[in-house]
This record gives C-alpha cells, structure tokens and sequence, in this order.
C-alpha cells in the first residue's frame, strides 16, 4: 500500500509538471504582452513596459522563464532591485502587477473563502441527496419517490445563479429572513456565527443542484444494489430491513458516491465562479474571472494550476480511500 | 416427523400483460432429516417456490396463497401467513438457504468471517468471540483450510468452490432444521460440484436436517435425494421416491427428462434425445395437461382429453403419484 501511494505521489508530481507547463505554454502564445499589460490599458510607453519586462522576466527565454517560475515555487522568487525589490517567498506563483500583490498572497487570501463554500455545500448535498435517495429507492413509486423527482428536476434544471439571485430575493429581501449578507467574509476562526450567516444562503445555492443529481443517482444506485444476490443472502439470514439496507446495501451503493463527491469537491475547489460572484464572495472562482477581465496572466497562469492540481491530488485521495472501503481493489 | 407442509400454495406476478401464475396450487411435504429433490427446467417454479417459502419475494410484486405448517424451534408456524417481522426470527436460524451462484451471494465488501458471524449474531444473544469461534467451527468443518486465518479473508480471494463452502458454513452457522439448497452446485465445475454434494450429504447427517434441494441436473438427484418432486409449468406433475423414479417414470415429462440424461451404462450410438418444443407461457396457460403440446404420447389418451382436461395428481404406487391419465388407476 505504502509503495503504492508512493508511486501515485510520483506519477502526480509529474502529471502537475505537465499541467503547468501546458498552462505556461498557452498563455505564452496568447496575443498579448504580459508587460504592457503590466503599466495599464491605455499606456504606451516603451520605456516603462520595457523595465517590466526586465523587473518581471518576460525578456527571458520561454523556457528560461518556466525553468524560474518551477523554481520559484521551491524557493521563492524575487522581482526588481535596490529600493523595488519585491519579494515573493516561496511557494512563489508569480506577482501580479495589477494587483500590486505576490499571486501566493491572493490566492491564501482567497483559497479559505472557497474551502468554506464548497465544505459546507459538500455536507449539505451529500446529506441531503444520499437521504433523499435512498429514501426515493425504499419507497419507489409511492410519495417520497415522486416528490425527489420534482425536487430532482428543479434542481438539475436551475442553473446556480438563478438559485442565488432568487433566494437573495426572497429569503433576504422581500421576507427579511435573513439579514443581508454585507460581502464581507468573515473568517471562521474569527466570528463563526457571522461566517456561517454569510456562507449560509451560497451553501444552499450550491448545494441545492449537486443534491439533486446525488438524489437522482443514490436512488439508482441503491435500486441496482438491492437487486444483488448478496442482498438476498443477507435477508437469507435473517437480518432485520434496517440492517439490510443500513449496512449492506448502502456499503455498496455509497462506494461509487465517493469518487463522485471527491471529484466534484475538487472541481469546486478550483473556484465556484457562478455562487461566488451572485454573492460577493472573495474566493478563488472570483480572483480567476477578475483575472480573465483584468487580463492578469500570472494569476491566470496561477489559478489554472492550482486548480488542475487539486483535481489530481483529489483523485489520488479517492483512489487511496476507494482501497479501503473495497476490499477488491486493494493494491499490492 | 413432518418436518413442513406445504398445501395448495399459488404465486402469481401481476404484469402489464398479465398475472405470470408462476406457482399454481402446489402441496408437498417433507420429513425431518430427509432429502427432497425438486427438478424442473427453467421456469418451472422450482425457485419461486422457495422464495416464496422463506418469505423471500417482494411482497409488493408477488401474490401469494396457501399454507405452510413448518415445526419450528417455538412450535408450529404458518411460513405464508406469519408477519413478515416475525418470520425474520425464523430465517437463518431454523431454514437457511444458499444460494445457485456464489460468486455473487457473498457481500464483497465485507470478510466471510463478518458476514457468517453476522449470521450467527442475529439470532444468538451472545458475545462475538462466540460467535467467532463458531464461525471458525464451522468454517473447518465445510472443509476451508486453516479458517482461524482465512476468516478475515474476502469472498473474492476464494475459488467458487471455496465461495460455496462458505455459504454452507453460513447457512448452517445456527444449526437450522431445513435447508433450502437453490441449485448449489449448477455454478461449480464437475468435480466441486461432486466434493460440494458429499459434504451436503455429511453436514445432513451432522446436523439431522431435511435438504429440500432444488436442481435441474438429475445426476444430482439421483446420487442426492430421497424423495424427487418433479415441476413443470409451476405444477407438480410427479412424485416418487428416487428408485420409483428412475426405475418406473410414469409422467412422459419425466421420462423425457430421464431419456435428456447422458448415461454412462448405455450405448451411446444415437443422440440424446431432447423434449421437443417450449415450456407454455406462464400467463396464460392451457386449458388441459400443460405438457400435452409437447408430449409424445399424446396419442394413448382417447380423445383429445389431454388438450381439454386437467389430470389430477393420483398415486401410481407407494408414495408415488403423478398427474397424467397414461396409466391413472393402474397401481403398479
């Protein structure tokens, strides 16, 4: 096991390198001058965008400047000299001259904003959608059922920002149950109340339309299971309902849940632009689009990395997870 | 002893085209410690009446009727008209059941040593190292080597042999009264099939159970059962001790069942002969002999009385009946 999560370690190490020099290579090619860009839209002055590009090391060679961008995620790196030296210590993903900030630094500031969104969306929708379907795949045909394909439908029809925008509407607006969520994030450590006030309504957003695609395939899920030969054998034995469907069925129809949520989880993690943006969360999904409409290439370069590298170290979690939970697939 | 009796049990499965009357007014019974044979081809019956028996099919599916007095541990009960809830106690701990397919009857995910004291635990109020020990008791006893070790084995490190074994050493895990043996060997090639029937034979003796084991290989029968019930199209259409059967067939589906066999102390210059034609559809069938379109001594009946009439099940010899008009009175 130990000699086979180590070689994944390696394999996903190189799979990174691959996806950030793939990234580097793309935004290299773009029509655009990293450091023009760097003194502002309508600025022509050669001799300024020509000091950038020394200060930033555009002028290098293209591989020259991805050799120094992997170094300095090592050993950080640092821009400018004398009285402008900018230091941006290691893991250093670049400095954003818009922003007048090392990308490192944005993305810590931002990361916490999204881990909180899409942890506590994950409890929601796995809570929700794994009760609701088995409850639908118990009861199939009867009221429950009917009811999980209504909410099924509406949940995988709304797109998010429409969720968002209406519960805004209504829950906070128009009924005043909630008190408008005034943007600023709060961070957990410092005021949990107020952060779980603000993270309350985009969890529900979020959550509301992975829930019903969890609900829709817990439901098959359990339904297939159910119909397993080893099902029968445990009823066969006289074990009690709750304990057929509790323990036996559930183990099995759970197992594919998990490198469902873990990849989804991760996918959120690389930003959830939609809920982010309808409400004001300053998390990563809104450092990136930022970026794309400021044209900040390095947070760009960034944000795009970062998130090709959770889904990849998710999946490596998943697969060692999976090992545990199906004894079949244990690893030599 | 009777040990079961069951009387005019029916089982019916209502489908848009129709109710498939799968069962249709059967009575048997059986005695403690004795071997019943119950052969048929496929969809028959055979199963569907076991399951129905051990309280096994869905009650929102099937429409079932009759009786069946079983003397269990706490006296007599009615295995078709006891609640559902209740007949949980009796499942595993007086009847067990295994099962035609045992690649696929034990849960993957959980060791055969969880799963048989399990078993064990559901029924017995005792601690789990008990439990264990009688896990390894009977594990040894079907014949799994070293089971102190293997116990916490997964049913996907066994060959289907070894799978079936432990089946049998779950199912026998609270020493139950009857067996219910669903096409034990049918997965297993010849010479497990042979090594799994013996150690039927054995634990029979052991434990002093009936075995009511359902088959469509009469090779099986004839080295297995005391008694044989011959199926077809959801009837019983012969019953006869096992010599009686094989020496004095008296129903052609029998006859023609025998003639399928291949036989080692035959000539074998000419084909197997098979029966021709297909079973008759389970929804609505014939007016008279289910079997008359396909038997081959149609023509001995006067009449076309085997087309328009139904035979009543009538006994030919000592505790051999069959239901046919070809040699009804004739007591041999």
């Amino acid at each position: 096991m130990l000699s086979y999560i180590s070689r994944r370690l390696g394999v996903t190490f190189l799979i990174l390198l691959g996806v950030s020099f793939t990234v580097y290579v793309i935004f290299a090619f773009l029509p655009f001058d990293p450091a023009a860009l760097t003194c502002g839209k309508n600025c022509n002055d050669p001799g300024i965008i020509e000091a950038n590009r020394r200060r930033l090391g555009y002028d290098l060679p293209f591989l020259t400047q991805y050799w120094v961008f992997i170094k300095g995620l090592f050993i950080g790196r640092t821009y400018g000299e004398g009285a402008a030296l900018i230091n941006c210590p290691a893991p250093s993903l670049g400095y954003s001259f818009q922003e007048h900030s090392c990308v490192t630094t944005l993305i810590s500031e931002a990361l916490p904003v999204t881990l909180s969104l899409a942890i506590g969306a994950l409890v929601l929708w796995i809570v929700v959608g794994v009760g609701l379907g088995v409850l639908a795949a118990r009861y199939r045909g009867k009221f429950v059922d009917s009811a999980s394909t209504i909410f099924v439908l509406i949940g995988t029809s709304l797109p998010t920002f429409l969720t968002g925008l209406m519960l805004l509407v209504f829950v906070v607006i128009k009924w005043h149950i909630l008190p408008f969520p005034a943007g600023n994030y709060t961070p957990f450590l410092e005021d949990p109340y107020e952060w779980a006030q603000i993270l309350f309504l985009p969890w529900i957003t979020l959550a509301f339309a992975y829930a019903a695609l969890y609900t829709r395939f817990v439901r098959s899920a359990v339904i297939e299971t159910s119909n397993e030969d080893y099902i029968r054998t445990a009823r066969a034995k006289g074990l009690p309902e709750s304990e057929v469907v509790g323990k036996h069925t559930l183990r099995a129809a759970l197992a594919p849940i998990i490198t469902m949520a873990g990849l989804d989880f991760a996918g959120l993690l690389g930003g959830a632009i939609l809920t982010e943006s309808v409400f004001n969360l300053p998390g990563l999904g809104r450092l990136a689009i930022g970026a794309v409409v400021e044209y900040d290439l390095p947070i760009i370069v960034a944000t795009t990395i970062l998130a090709a590298a959770i889904v990849v170290v998710m999946n490596l979690i998943v697969d060692i997870l999976y090992a545990f939970i199906d004894p079949r697939v244990r690893i030599a | 002893m009777t040990l079961l009796e069951v009387k005019n049990l029916s089982v019916g499965f209502p489908t848009p085209d129709g109710v498939v009357h799968a069962v249709n007014d059967i009575s048997f019974s059986i005695d403690a410690g004795e071997t019943l044979a119950i052969v048929g081809e496929s969809g028959s019956g055979k199963t569907v009446t076991n399951l129905a028996l051990m309280g096994l099919l869905n009650s929102n599916t099937a429409q079932i009727s009759g009786t069946a007095r079983f003397q269990s541990h706490t006296g007599e009960i009615d295995l078709l008209g006891i609640d559902p809830n209740e007949l949980q106690k009796y499942r595993g701990q007086d009847i067990s059941m295994i099962f035609q397919d045992p690649m696929s009857s034990l849960h993957p995910y959980f060791s055969i040593g969880d799963q048989i004291i399990e078993a064990h635990q559901v029924h017995n109020k005792v601690d789990p190292e008990v439990s264990k020990e009688r896990a390894i008791e009977l594990l040894g006893l079907v014949g799994i080597p070293d089971p102190a070790s293997r116990i916490t084995s997964f049913p996907h490190q066994f060959s289907g042999g070894m799978r079936q074994r432990v089946m049998i050493a779950m199912a026998l895990v609270n020493n139950p009264s009857l067996l219910i043996a669903d096409e034990p060997t049918t997965a297993l090639d010849v010479t497990v099939q042979a090594q799994i029937l013996s150690l039927l034979k054995d634990l029979q003796r052991e434990f002093k159970m009936a075995i009511i084991l359902i088959t469509h290989d009469l090779g099986v029968v004839a080295g297995a059962a005391d008694r044989v019930n011959v199926m077809y199209a959801g009837r019983i259409v012969e019953s006869a001790n096992v010599f009686d059967l094989y020496a004095k067939p008296a129903m052609p589906y029998t006859q023609g069942l025998l003639d399928s066999v291949p036989r080692l102390d035959r000539p074998h210059t000419n084909r197997l002969s098979a029966i021709p034609g297909q079973p008759p559809s389970m929804i609505s069938l014939p007016d008279g002999c289910s079997f008359a379109p396909r038997c081959s001594r149609i023509s001995e009946v006067a009449g076309s009385k085997c087309l328009t009439a139904l035979p009543e099940l009538t006994l030919r010899g000592d505790h051999h009946s069959a239901r046919c008009f070809i040699g009804e009175g004739v007591r041999a």
